[in-house]
């Protein structure tokens, strides 16, 4: 099956080919992470320094930003996309269609996913969903603007304000052409892993990167559909006079017809999606750090069925955790006290995690290469941003920080940071698998030291701003004397954010580079146990000549010693490698 | 046109990139971390921890005075400080701790060809540990946490609270209170005509005596206020940061929220934090007024501490300034300022 025919189109550009929808969900996903980033950019350049004029902001954002200061309007509308393109389309689908394409065929040992032509169509509804999302930013009277929740009635009435027009009705399309492509992914991936799985691969085998996508998609599956439904009925109140989310509006002189909907019930169903996503965003990356983690300690991965269980607890736990975004509402307190009960219960599997994150760490034998780095501060900035949670999720001390930068800061270093570094850990370690060349590992050190840097200089400092009462998607808080004293430490956040913008190039132009000119990757150049590293450098339809490899043990034996406790002589054993006379499996 | 010129930039500084990149991959080296490379790498590790600390520490103490004041400014807030504090204390010492923890390890388990991993994979112990040690604490958390918010939520039984109503709209505040039969009378966007904007039912006989005010209202100190919320257009949040009070305002529904106010306008700017923080304003606004005369425009007004609502939910352009001054007075005072309030009906009349 490995030597028929392809031409440019079927290899390149409609390929069912797993690996090649990786990287093109990889690279889809880069160019995203360029707007979404760039954006902040602009909007921290704001934040700083309200009353400069920039040449950099009138020459991207026209007349939203005349005379290089940017209007509020445009500032919301930057701050809705950042956040959608973020969430959505970098850290969903360029993190999760990366790497489970990549690795699920690879690591389980198939030949590709369970069907190539859905996977396909997979990829391109998500390609088409971007480039709506991208034409949306675009329009005339203004980009998607309500904030990336968009709770109606501001996202619902083009009266409300400008960005609630065209861009909106564009926003929504694209994520629901999004929506069906995350689904028809996750289903891919979840009967892959269940039906695919080699000769002697368990489940108590599979390595945690596997665990973490079927988990993944399984959360996915549960809630993606959730938000469709909601974003249909927002599109039925805004086109055809429907009352799901709106009731007794009196907006520029007059009432409108809209009776008995509640706004509430949007931003349940909005959050029953949108609290699962932060673990449909965090999990892959959990799964990579630890994959990384362990061959780069030399070291099993401490407490593989701890992981397993954890990862399921939190899994089950955040699709009951979502009415902690709303607090404040004025939802029952009885209601708000079974949230904070379940919400303050993730802590136990997260902590779980972490401490055996670091136990992985204890006594190993840490080679430093570059996604070792990536993920140790994984783990590191999953601590820093985790901890705060205790405070947002308990609803009484929610109630003086809800909707302020301490929010913002809180879930940008849980969620953001952290699956960003985890991203570019896996980034790091498969290259040499996905394009069988190495990125050049100096200019990789520079890149995650600058990053971890400026991340914690970004975050760190906005916290206080939101202790200081400093409410979110304030375009500048000029208006209030209050606030005032918080212009020096906004502009720390800037410098420190335009460092860490800055450095992102230097990983840009270090992945490009090398796709072309890196030098040319051995087999199994990390001495890693698991399967895709028994599959030959140069990429064919199949992955691997001949038969598929079987697997013997599980896919964390480094390190192992024999019944007399001495090392065997290679510290690493992979998965297909019988076990040795007298050991015993793990 | 100028968006090219700096797309011109940035390709340019790309090429930069792509030469030093050429340099790099020019020399011939290990595919994967060298034994000096696992050398520097561990030691950058300490150089992280150093930075993360030190920087959190850099931050508590610049950026202490820059927050809201420690004295809460109503009885119920003192609740949630008292909890905010123990988390807060839990959360600095986990974090010191397991930071401390991660980049030590990286640092001193740092890859070298002499050395061996340790096989270790698992212990029960172990796990039973940091698995029981965080839900017993977080047991605490919890109820301590329901307790508060419970203690804080309930508005129902009362002994004679003040009632007010917070109305909210894009982009502005007014308040309505109950009058002097302390009930608010119905009101609907449906009635919204010429002065009264609150859309207040005025055949409600419960709505003859009701006040309304713009710009800022007052409270007494020391009687507990029900606040009503309403919006009557989209989303607000009605943010009160020094009471430690926030509900959202919601078209089509009304929510509520209740605290005591236990400091007035006057004590508070008296509190050491307060005028600690004002100072650091006032010097501010003093540079930027300098700048501003030597440009011939007028210099800022130096900033006087007062309350205030703020709005905390996007709800449009001018979301940034949507703002209402809060007075807290003893309650003679609160009394003559109520007392010269005219009634809603007699200005529709």
């Amino acid at each position: 099956m490995s030597d028929h025919k392809q031409t440019f189109l079927t290899k390149y550009i409609f390929s069912t080919d797993h690996k090649m929808i990786s990287k093109q969900y990889l690279i889809t996903g880069i160019i995203m992470a360029v707007i979404g980033g760039f954006m902040s950019m602009l909007f921290r350049l704001q934040l700083a320094y309200p009353e400069s004029h920039f040449t950099i902001i009138e020459a991207f954002l026209g007349k939203g930003g005349e005379g290089g200061q940017m209007t509020p309007d445009m500032y919301m509308g930057l701050v809705t996309i950042h956040g959608t393109i973020m969430v959505f389309f970098v850290l969903t689908a360029g993190l999760s269609g990366t790497f489970s394409n990549l690795l699920i065929p690879l690591q389980i040992g198939a030949r590709d996913m369970a069907s190539g032509f859905l996977n396909m169509i997979s990829y391109w509804l998500f390609f088409l969903s971007s480039v709506i999302m991208v034409i949306s930013i675009f329009v005339h009277s203004g980009m998607a603007s309500a904030g990336w929740t968009i709770y109606p009635p501001l996202s619902a009435l083009p009266q409300a304000m400008s960005g609630s027009g065209l861009g909106m009705d564009l926003w929504l399309i694209s994520m629901a052409i999004f929506i069906a492509a995350s689904l028809l992914g996750s289903l891919n991936y979840i009967v892959t892993i269940l039906n695919l799985r080699t000769k002697g691969m368990t489940m108590t085998r599979l390595p945690l990167t596997i665990w973490a996508f079927l988990i993944t998609a399984i959360i996915g599956l549960v809630s993606f559909p959730v938000l469709l439904s909601a974003a249909l009925l927002l599109i039925f109140d805004r086109s055809f006079g429907t009352s799901f989310y709106l009731s007794d509006i009196f907006i520029q002189g007059e009432v409108l017809h809209y009776q008995g909907g509640s706004p509430i019930l949007f931003e349940h169903l909005f959050w029953f999606l949108g609290h699962p996503e932060v673990y449909i965003i965090l999990l892959p990356a959990l799964g990579i750090t630890s994959e990384v983690i362990s061959t780069n300690s030399r070291k099993p991965i401490f407490g593989y069925r701890a992981m397993i269980g954890s990862m399921l607890g939190i899994a089950f736990l955040s699709t009951v955790v979502w009415g902690h975004h709303m607090f404040v509402t004025g939802m029952n307190p009885f209601l708000g006290s079974v949230f904070t009960f379940t919400t303050l219960l993730i802590a136990i599997p997260s902590a779980v995690k972490a401490f055996n994150y670091i136990t992985t760490l204890w006594k190993g034998n840490i080679q430093y290469n570059v996604g070792m780095l990536f993920s140790i501060g994984m783990v590191s900035v999953f601590i820093s941003g985790g901890l705060t949670g205790l405070i947002l999720g308990d609803s009484a001390l929610d109630i003086n920080v809800h909707d302020t930068l301490f929010v913002v800061a809180h879930f940008h270093l849980v969620m953001g940071i952290s699956a960003l570094l985890g991203m570019f850990a896996g980034v790091y370690h498969w290259f040499p698998k996905m394009f069988g060349r190495m990125m050049n590992k100096k200019l990789g050190y520079i890149h995650f030291f600058i990053t971890i840097v400026a991340a914690y200089g970004v975050f760190f400092p906005m916290h206080f701003t939101g202790l200081a009462g400093l409410p979110r998607r304030y375009f500048n808080n000029t208006a209030f004397p209050l606030f005032d004293d918080l212009a020096p430490i906004n502009r720390v956040i800037t410098w420190f954010a335009l460092l860490g913008g800055s450095a992102q190039l230097i990983f840009l132009g270090n992945f490009f580079i090398s796709i072309f000119k890196g030098q040319k990757a051995v087999q199994n150049p990390w001495k890693a146990n698991t399967l895709e590293w028994t599959a030959p450098v140069e990429h064919f339809h199949g992955n691997w000549y001949g038969d598929i490899p079987e697997v013997k043990r599980w896919a964390y034996d480094y390190s192992k010693v024999d019944a007399n406790g001495v090392p065997y002589e290679q510290d690493y054993a992979p998965q297909n490698m019988p076990l040795r006379e007298g050991e015993e499996e793990f | 046109m100028k968006a090219l010129f700096f797309i011109a930039v940035f390709a340019a500084i790309s090429i930069g990139f792509w030469q030093i990149a050429k340099i790099f991959g020019a020399t011939k080296e290990d595919q994967t971390a060298t034994n000096k490379e696992n050398n520097i790498n561990g030691w950058m590790m300490l150089f992280v921890l150093a930075f993360v600390h030190g920087l959190l520490i850099f931050c508590m103490v610049e950026y202490g005075d820059v927050l809201l004041p420690q004295l809460s400014a109503s009885l119920e807030g003192e609740d949630i400080d008292m909890l905010f504090k123990i988390t807060f204390g839990l959360i600095l010492f986990v974090q010191f701790f397991t930071q401390i923890l991660i980049f030590f390890f990286a640092f001193k388990y740092r890859g070298n060809i002499n050395r061996t991993a340790t096989f270790y994979a698992d212990s029960h112990k172990l796990e039973m540990i940091w698995t029981s040690v965080p839900a017993i604490v977080l047991t605490i958390l919890v109820l301590y946490g329901i307790y508060t918010w419970n203690e804080v939520m309930d508005v129902s039984n009362q002994k004679d609270p003040l009632y007010i109503e917070l109305y909210a709209k894009q982009f502005q505040w007014e308040a309505r209170y109950a009058g002097s039969d302390n009930t608010l009378g119905e009101a609907n966007v449906r009635n919204i005509k010429g002065i009264n904007t609150m859309g207040v039912d005025m055949n409600d006989k419960n709505a003859a005596d009701d006040i309304t005010v713009l710009r800022e209202f007052h409270i007494p100190k020391g009687r507990k206020v029900v606040f009503q919320f309403r919006s009557q257009d989209v989303l607000h949040s009605a943010y009160m940061p020094h009471f430690r009070a926030q509900m959202n305002c919601v078209p089509g529904m009304k929510t509520h929220f209740g605290f005591t106010p236990s400091v007035t306008t006057v004590e508070m700017r008296k509190n050491q934090d307060i005028i600690d923080k004002v100072a650091g304003i006032n010097k501010i606004r003093k540079a930027k007024s300098k700048v501003l005369e030597a440009n011939g425009e007028d210099a800022l007004e130096p900033y006087e501490f007062d309350y205030l609502l703020l709005c905390n939910k996007i709800c449009g352009a001018s979301h940034y300034n949507m703002q209402m001054k809060i007075v807290v007075d003893e309650v003679a005072d609160y009394n003559v300022w109520i007392n010269k309030q005219k009634t809603l009906a007699s200005k529709i009349n």
